[in-house]
């Protein structure tokens, strides 16, 4: 028969749409509306999971999003394969493929359960005690058997194919869980006009009501009530509805993130929308209704499948019409499960109900049960269960006022609902770093003191009856919105109020019960009796020793009884205990919610220049460089980089090369005040710098250390024209802002970065004024006319140019400046135009040998944030008349002053064949003794063909004595010879430059 | 100072930029015609320059499709027209900011705009714009530079009551913007509604 644990009707299931999906292989019938575990409990499937540290059989325990034991790995097709999906939760679809975890060969038969047996070795903190010695073997064998042993359900394996989407929204309220509480909070603050958000993360708002049979709501049935109120909601426009939306995050400033699950349900296509999407909520005010959560009561073997917790019995028969037993034993210490009783009684299944309490303590929920003809037994305890992959019977006893107990008496049960009370779900309160205060007549921590603009209402308030949860809902929404609007409901009167209990009286040696607290983590009430006797006593240290509370629940259903447990050992109060941090996420959020589209293209921006794509059709290998893609070299046929990069070096410096500068950043720096700006933020002089003259201009922070440099054109009187480093553009942008603003207001100069504006084409070589002079017109080329450091403006293939005579190779060359949309146009002209005479694009390997050649430092390569302008031999660049500018006096601190910095040098090998690694370490003596002291790094190294050896450049403490020194530097095999020479490698005198 | 532009055709970025069908059909994302822009950058908020308004709030964009001006600080605004009418806007700021301290800069090809119109478009926006689009907070005739995913941005809201959008990025941020909104674009329909 399928589903012979369907109640013949009931529940708010489609029973005219049947769905089926697998579990472990098997098919699992159920309807329309069914979660996983209420279509597995449907036919009677308890048995659902190994626990993970003990592989004992476990059931489903729960009906929301608390479950501890039931998580499956749910498998949506290719790529689509999650593990601990937690069956309470996962709707259930067609074509879904369910698989249990943590056990071999089978979840019937589980080789992993004679951990079980050797339960006394697992005790708390075992790994810590266990595998202390011998020291060596943790590497190598602890550490990775206790790795591959750890941890629930496999990784997926393969790329996810799923979309991700990322909003951003604004509301007036967020109201956090669409229960009655929030229902009220959400129609109270719509009703203002407000802009509402109410999320919540069931398939269907609603919240209790959806397995509230028997409560009216102002005269209405609730069922009637709730579908009043959401269509009410829905046709406001001001107000966005979210089911299957989990608020898992409150951050700063009421930045609240959510998670909304789009498509999981859906069997089939679903064109394009996202799996899930990421809701980034700001909101002037937050409604926190997420009501509380039911606590397992602590017994021996209170983990046996078909033990579940009692509200998620009345659930499951009244929501789902699903009876996860037909002899059910209620089992608790408070009047909530009398509810559930009733309604079990209601739909026809044998129960009986065991109060901890005594007669006197019970309220008038007993009198009402016992006349509904249910058998209950106050003042008893729970000493036990039986049964192994399913609950056969519970082991009961009566109690006396001293703890001891009576005679045992077995209660045969296929299932049982146990409840401990109730704990407010305070998480995302306590994440906005609202205070929480103890609250002894409700046993809960509660809301306190807001440190953010929310407020908590309802259940998760500590407000259980619901007429008190409707009013105090409504009257935070109305608050919310800055409304005086409060108003009362009448609705039928809840059972509420319980008798704390930590762990259920019992007539066996404590000290050999499994008596389960934390259920996923596998925490016994005796791991945490143990922790407080070896001295951990701060609940911090506890959780962490016993690991309890840490699993993916959170210890939604553990955290109040090990506070208690804890509380208990120690004799102290549970304030006096405290609490552990609750973090986000409320619940497990998938990678892809948080990643979104940012990946593949969309992971960072990939910036090209207007070259790029000619340079793809050269067969251009490419380098990135900060977020810029840039042709690094030219290959030829089979040519390796070192091939081409030995080839485009001699045709620089033989005939004439091209490169894409494009990505340099520049910076229009305009108004009368500019050379007084520029005077001020760079070391070099400016004042006199004549229009259409350049200079090499160098940039230190305040603590005197090389920031940025590049080449500065004059353009006029009040305009220059600033280069800056690849990577540097954006920072010196804001670096010249930042002083722009806060320290120099009085000066009328504006900063525009025109790094885009411009393209630039750098042709380098002693043919590059032939290749561009038929090009140009309106500037006189001549060597004369327009020197090395020189710019003029005109036109090249009739586009306005700004072309800088500059180099920075050391041959004649230009940089080219031409409006970005021309570029590539320019640039074929002057490729074509340069075929005669062996025009040769070059990239960045290239441009990076041939200024080492030179001896041209690059910041960042040659500098590190430490380096000053002497340190790489620049000191000539400062201008000693000027007063001032950024960092002048941190030259002169005694550190930098000192003798013994680290100077630029150049290194030449012993063996000319050999190129040194960058980065590595340089010695006077290999004699010494370890640690030696090493006088500094290698900070460039090449082969250069033009020199035909290896280069290198290094910073060495006191480098510029050492001229003609050896030294000695570190290599991959042992130490090689080097001698300090001057690190300008090819024409030293500079001559080509000026051709 | 400013040179005559634009004698050779210009190779915009997103030239070939192409659109999924599976869009949300209540979205349309456009690549702007190539125009003019000039950055423009004065302390005196007041008056006109070639016509266009100084003195609207930080934040307002004056003007309209063809020609506009956006404030986006108190001493900057952008400055958007046609390739056409580029010189003659230049020299009639030049002329009228004269004797004033001011900067005027071409950025006619730093800038790509992108239109973005239809019903869902702030939504769309919203997937990686932090700030509230409604109408309350940003109206039509909004200017501001935010973000866009990983890209600074300039958005602009035209006047008008039909929600329409620019978004104006630079240049080689142009492939990532126009991308990201693409697959913002798919990630806003609503599932198909399947049995």
């Amino acid at each position: 028969m399928a589903q012979p644990f369907r109640l013949p009707r009931g529940g708010r299931v489609d029973r005219t749409r049947p769905i089926s999906f697998t579990f472990n292989g098997r098919t699992i019938e159920g309807f329309q509306g069914d979660s996983v575990a209420s279509a597995l409990l449907a036919n009677g499937v308890h048995l659902v999971g190994r626990s993970f540290k003990y592989h004992r059989p476990r059931g489903i325990l729960s009906h929301g999003s608390d479950e501890p034991s039931a998580l499956l790995s749910v498998d949506r097709g290719r790529g689509r394969i999650d593990p601990n999906n937690r069956a309470s939760v996962v709707e259930a679809r067609a074509g879904l493929k369910t698989q249990s975890q943590n056990h071999w060969p089978s979840l019937e038969f589980d080789v992993g359960a004679v951990n079980d047996l050797l339960s006394p070795v697992f005790v708390a903190g075992f790994y810590y005690k266990t595998f202390m010695w011998p020291r060596k073997f943790w590497d190598k064998v602890y550490e990775p058997i206790i790795r591959g042993a750890a941890g629930l359900g496999k990784a997926p394996v393969e790329a996810d194919p799923d979309r991700y989407a990322n909003r951003h929204a604004h509301c007036d309220v967020l109201v956090v869980g669409a229960g009655p509480t929030g229902l009220a909070a959400a129609l109270a603050a719509a009703k203002t006009g407000a802009r509402v958000i109410l999320a919540d993360e069931g398939p269907e708002p609603g919240g209790s009501l959806l397995h509230d049979v028997t409560s009216e709501i102002d005269g209405r049935p609730a069922a009637a009530w709730l579908a009043a109120t959401l269509a009410d909601l829905d046709a406001r426009e001001n107000v966005i509805l979210l089911p299957r939306t989990t608020v898992f995050g409150y951050y700063n400033h009421n930045h609240v993130a959510l998670t909304e699950r789009v498509t999981d349900h859906l069997p089939g296509a679903t064109g394009t929308a996202p799996r899930e999407r990421l809701w980034q909520v700001r909101a002037e005010q937050v409604v926190l209704a997420g009501g509380s959560h039911e606590r397992p009561l602590v017994f021996a073997d209170n983990d046996r499948p078909g033990i579940l917790l009692a509200e998620s019995v009345r659930v499951f028969i009244n929501r789902y019409g699903v009876a996860p037993g037909r002899r059910i034993v209620f089992a608790t210490n408070g009047a909530s499960a009398y509810t559930c009783a009733h309604d079990a009684k209601a739909a026809g299944l044998d129960v009986t109900l065991v109060d901890f309490r005594t007669e006197s303590e019970c309220g008038p929920e007993l009198g009402r049960l016992r006349a509904a003809g249910v058998e209950v037994l106050t003042g008893h305890t729970v000493v036990g269960s039986k049964g192994r992959k399913r609950v056969t019977g519970l082991l009961v006893a009566p109690v006396g006022s001293d703890g001891r107990c009576g005679g045992r008496r077995l209660l045969p049960c296929d299932c049982v609902g146990m409840s401990g009370g109730w704990t407010p779900a305070v998480h995302l309160f306590s994440q906005s770093r609202g205070k929480l205060a103890y609250d002894a007549a409700r046993d809960a921590f509660l809301p306190s003191v807001s440190a953010q603009a929310e407020r908590s209402a309802g259940a998760a308030n500590g407000a259980y009856d619901l007429a008190a949860c409707l009013a105090e809902g409504y009257a935070a929404g109305a608050a919310a919105a800055a409304s005086e609007d409060r108003r009362s409901f009448t609705a039928t009167p809840t059972a509420t109020g319980f008798k704390p209990v930590r762990i259920m009286p019992t007539d066996a040696d404590p000290t050999k019960q499994r008596a389960f607290v934390d259920f996923q983590n596998d925490v016994t009430a005796k791991d945490i009796k143990l922790a407080v006797r070896e001295g951990f006593q701060s609940i911090e240290h506890v959780k962490r020793y016993t690991t309890t509370g840490m699993a993916t629940d959170q210890g939604k259903t553990s955290n109040m009884n090990a506070l208690g447990i804890v509380a208990g050992q120690l004799d102290k109060s549970l304030p006096g205990v405290g609490t552990t941090t609750f973090r986000p996420p409320y619940t497990p959020v998938t990678f892809g919610a948080l990643v979104g589209p940012a990946r593949h293209a969309l992971f960072d921006p990939i910036r090209t220049t207007p070259i790029h794509e000619w340079a793809e059709r050269q067969g251009a290998k490419f380098e990135n460089v900060a977020l810029w893609r840039r042709a690094w070299y030219f290959p030829r046929g089979s040519e390796d980089l070192h091939a081409a990069v030995a080839r485009e070096c001699k045709a620089v410096r033989e005939g004439v090369g091209i490169f894409d500068a494009s990505t340099l950043g520049k910076i229009e720096v305009v108004g009368p005040d500019a050379a007084e700006f520029m005077n001020r933020l760079y070391v070099n002089p400016w004042l006199k710098l004549e229009p259409g003259r350049c200079r090499y201009g160098l940039m230190l922070k305040e603590d005197g250390y090389i920031l940025d440099d590049g080449v500065v054109a004059r353009v006029s009187q009040d305009c220059f024209h600033v280069t800056t480093t690849t990577g540097g553009a954006a920072r010196v942008l804001g670096h010249m802002e930042d002083y722009l603003q806060t320290e120099w207001p009085e000066l009328e100069v504006f900063l525009t970065s025109t790094t885009e504006q411009w393209s630039v084409i750098a042709l380098q070589g002693p043919k590059a004024r032939a290749v561009i002079a038929p090009l140009v017109d309106g500037i006189d080329l001549s060597p004369e006319a327009f020197p090395h450091m020189a710019m003029r403006t005109g036109t090249i293939c009739g586009v306005p140019t700004r072309l800088f005579r500059v180099s920075f190779t050391g041959e004649l060359g230009f940089e080219i400046n031409v409006p970005s949309d021309q570029a590539a146009a320019v640039w074929e002209a002057i490729f074509a135009e340069g075929q005669p005479h062996g025009i040769t694009p070059y990239g960045t390997e290239t441009m990076h040998v041939l200024r080492a050649e030179k001896g041209y430092i690059i910041v960042g390569q040659e500098t590190d944030g430490t380096v000053t302008p002497d340190d790489v031999g620049l000191a000539g660049m400062i201008a000693k008349a000027k007063k001032d500018f950024v960092g002048k006096r941190s030259l002169a601190r005694p550190d930098v002053v000192a003798t013994g910095r680290k100077q630029l040098v150049g290194l030449v090998t012993a063996d000319p064949k050999l190129v040194l690694d960058e980065g590595a370490q340089i010695v006077s003596d290999t004699n010494q003794p370890i640690p030696m002291r090493m006088l500094g790094h290698v900070t460039s190294s090449y082969w250069s063909p033009n020199c035909g050896r290896s280069i290198a450049m290094a910073l060495v403490a006191d480098g510029r004595l050492l001229m003609g020194n050896t030294l000695h530097v570190t290599t991959p095999e042992g130490f090689t010879t080097v001698t300090v020479v001057d690190p300008v490698f090819f024409d030293p005198k500079g001559e080509r430059i000026n051709a | 100072m400013l040179e005559v532009r634009y004698r050779t055709a210009r190779t915009r970025p997103l030239a070939r930029a192409t659109l999924p069908a599976a869009l949300d059909p209540g979205l349309t994302i456009r690549p702007a015609e190539a125009g003019a822009r000039f950055s423009l950058r004065v302390r005196k908020a007041t008056g006109t320059v070639a016509g266009l308004p100084l003195d609207g709030p930080i934040n307002s964009l004056a003007g309209d499709d063809a020609r506009w001006i956006a404030r986006l600080g108190p001493d900057e605004w952008l400055i958007g027209t046609s390739e056409t009418e580029a010189d003659a806007l230049a020299a009639a700021v030049a002329s009228d900011l004269a004797g004033t301290a001011h900067a005027l800069v071409d950025v006619s090809h730093r800038n790509v705009g992108i239109d973005v119109s239809g019903a869902k478009s702030a939504i769309l926006l919203n997937a990686g714009c932090p700030l509230d689009l409604g109408d309350t907070a940003f109206p039509s005739g909004s200017a501001t530079r935010t973000l866009l995913g990983k890209a600074e941005i300039v958005l602009i809201r035209w006047p008008g009551a039909t929600p329409r959008y620019r978004v104006e990025c630079w240049r080689s941020f142009a492939t990532y913007v126009h991308g990201f909104l693409v697959e913002a674009g798919l990630g806003t329909t609503a599932p198909s509604k399947a049995a």
